[in-house]
């Protein structure tokens, strides 16, 4: 995902693209999983200050993930990884167990962050094979130390340079802001739903009740008072970091090499490809693993790139049904029978 | 719809919790794909129908379209989180945006079909009336317009269902516009053939035909290029759907040719099966995007080979992220 050995292509001005005159500097955030404590001060600050409601008291199962997914009512969500080795997410039996409940869930689990799961049917206990190793950390000697460990992540809007979410939207209720960042316009959304599936992250869901389609901004009203958005300034690690995108950039690639340096090899940047799938982040993000391992599409296209080759071939067959009732009555015409 | 999980290779996910969003769209959206291209396929019988001076079957398709659009509409908008934001949709004009383009599309085709389905219903003892003689001609005119936008209403949804994330639309993408054709053009002269007699459904039975062939030839190609969405295809309810959809389809192709011409049973029983055909065709196709999302293996599977073979492919990374096409 990262390529830090190449010229940076020039920076892209987003909002100037967009009709604003002067904009401020790109704004996003840099979300550094190899600091983050996994307190959810973050979930809990955006909650409090874009009033978004309760998305299900509920215990999942997911190490101490009780959020599940982001969603209509969870624009923050602290993602957690129990690990044995690298590439596999949480012990087998604890995904198994969890697993099962995802697939009887109306929407396969991923009305995670926006409603709870049904109850689990008859109201069975799943044994989750908790692990038994001691707390991280509790010993001292290298000899405590197993090949346990746990990752932590705050996951949020990906505020995508070519944002899928942004481009189907019918009605202009999702739009650009002056900062780059992707907002919807609650006086404009009819509900439509068509973000929800022109986000390839899983992002963006409609609010049951309310109807309309809910997601990060960025905290545009924060931004507008020049104040940083709620979840970066409730970050006790700076796990989350708020800034102008190419000072997070620069400064992501400073961390990255640092963890190289000090023997974290797996460590990679996500997002921070302009050159990517989606035209790169706004929202940045350190990774411990392959994305998946954090729920995460490893290499995401926006579906908008298909655009030209879907309409050709839309074209192709407008023009062969077309053909097909001319034709059709054109031998009715000049044939034998009526 | 929940399913046993189909075999096929394993991908690292965060406890197997989908990657996307399952669709928020509920059968209406699927009801309304058979809709909306019933409409469009009448709409074109019927403004032939209108020009080769076949009467009855004028009269049977323009009604049928304005019944379908009828639907169509209501389906749409109950569809919606904020129905009575329904015109919030005509804000704006965004070609970017495939529902835009279709709203618009739509707004293009409806009034010449509710002019020309109105026309139909005055009462005969009015019909050399100046008033009904002036709307006749206005509803020639303008159902002849509306005739002209139908292949946009039959084909865009295509377009619809395949600019998104969905796997199991996106996937298709390519056979997907084809497939919606001949099972409008199906529909269509499926119902031409149900409600006027066979002498003058001759048109309507050739369009049924070559819409039928074109959906058949569609599916098959669709299903042979298929990568590991297949599974989705060939698996549970969707798989049942666009099997019956094929049997009928099929029953219905040589029932139109064999049959239709000869005997109005004939010809009401190939129309019923083409009309079901194309319906359990759009819902299987809608229900296997609604499918393929519920599975992170479909998101990740796909890209993390992408990836792979990129990094192989380039020494410096450097090509690292981009679309394969």
């Amino acid at each position: 995902m990262t390529a830090t050995d190449r010229t940076p292509p020039p920076p892209v001005d987003l909002a100037r693209r967009n009709g604003y005159f002067d904009p401020p500097p790109r704004m996003g955030f840099f979300t550094d999983t190899s600091v983050c404590i996994g307190c959810k001060a973050c979930e809990v600050a955006c909650k409090e200050w874009n009033h978004v409601p309760e998305d299900g008291l509920d215990l999942l199962g997911m190490s101490m993930d009780n959020t599940g997914m982001l969603g209509a009512n969870s624009w923050r969500h602290v993602a957690f990884v129990e690990q044995r080795r690298p590439g596999t997410a949480g012990p087998e039996e604890q995904t198994l167990a969890v697993e099962a409940r995802l697939r009887a869930a109306p929407r396969g689990g991923s009305e995670l962050g926006t409603t709870p799961l049904p109850t689990a049917p008859g109201g069975a206990v799943a044994d989750l094979g908790m692990p038994t190793v001691g707390r991280p950390g509790d010993g001292t000697g290298a000899e405590t130390r197993t090949d346990f460990r746990w990752l932590m992540e705050s996951d949020v809007c990906k505020h995508c340079t070519e944002a899928g979410c942004l481009d189907v939207c019918p009605t202009g209720a999702l739009f650009r802001t002056e900062f780059g960042t992707v907002v919807v316009q609650q006086d404009i959304c009819n509900g439509c739903g068509y973000c929800v599936s022109g986000c390839p992250y899983g992002v963006i869901d409609r609010r049951p009740h309310d109807g309309r389609a809910q997601k990060c901004t960025l905290c545009y009203d924060r931004l507008k008072g020049g104040l940083t958005p709620a979840c970066a300034k409730a970050c006790p690690t700076e796990s989350i970091q708020f800034g102008p995108l190419d000072e997070l950039r620069e400064r992501a690639d400073r961390r990255l090499a640092e963890l190289h340096g000090q023997g974290v090899a797996e460590a990679e940047l996500y997002g921070r490809d302009p050159d990517d799938g989606v035209g790169g982040h706004g929202s940045l993000f350190l990774l411990l693993d392959v994305p998946e391992v954090y729920g995460l599409p490893p290499a995401p296209v926006v579906p908008t790139r298909s655009a030209p080759q879907i309409w050709r071939r839309v074209g192709a067959a407008a023009a062969a049904f077309a053909l097909a009732g001319i034709g059709a009555f054109a031998s009715a015409a000049f044939g034998d029978h009526p | 719809m929940t399913g046993d999980r189909p075999p096929g290779p394993d991908a690292p996910s965060y406890y197997g919790r989908p990657v996307l969003k399952t669709p928020v769209w509920e059968w209406k959206i699927a009801a309304y794909l058979f809709t909306g291209g019933l409409a469009a396929g009448t709409a074109v019988v019927a403004a032939g129908a209108d020009l080769v001076r076949a009467p009855r079957l004028r009269r049977g398709c323009w009604l049928g379209s304005f019944a379908a659009l009828l639907a169509s509409v209501g389906l749409l908008v109950g569809d919606l989180g904020r129905p009575e934001r329904f015109h919030h949709m005509l804000r704006v004009a965004k070609p970017t945006s495939p529902m835009s383009v279709g709203t618009w599309i739509l707004t293009a085709f409806g009034p010449g079909v509710g002019a020309a389905a109105v026309s139909e219903l005055v009462p005969a003892r009015w019909r050399s009336s100046w008033p009904a003689r002036l709307l006749r001609g206005l509803a020639r005119a303008l159902g002849l317009a509306s005739a002209a936008t139908a292949p946009g209403v039959a084909t865009y949804t295509a377009a619809l269902l395949s600019q998104t994330a969905v796997p199991g639309w996106h996937e298709v993408r390519e056979e997907l516009p084809f497939l919606f054709a001949g099972s409008a053009a199906a529909s269509g002269g499926g119902f031409g053939m149900l409600t006027a007699p066979p002498a003058e459904a001759r048109p309507a039975r050739v369009f049924a035909a070559a819409g039928a062939g074109g959906e058949l030839l569609a599916s098959r190609l669709m299903e042979r290029r298929m990568g590991l969405i297949r599974e989705v295809y060939e698996h549970g309810t969707v798989a049942r759907r666009r099997r019956a959809s094929e049997v009928l389809t099929a029953a219905g192709l040589a029932g139109t040719v064999l049959l239709a011409g000869r005997s109005r049973a004939g010809a009401a029983a190939s129309g019923i099966a083409l009309l079901t055909g194309s319906a359990l065709q759009r819902f299987g196709v809608f229900e296997a995007g609604v499918e393929s999302t519920r599975d992170p293996r479909y998101t990740v599977v796909p890209q993390r080979e992408r990836l792979d073979a990129a990094r192989r492919g380039s020494a410096v990374g450097d090509d690292v992220g981009r679309p394969a096409r």
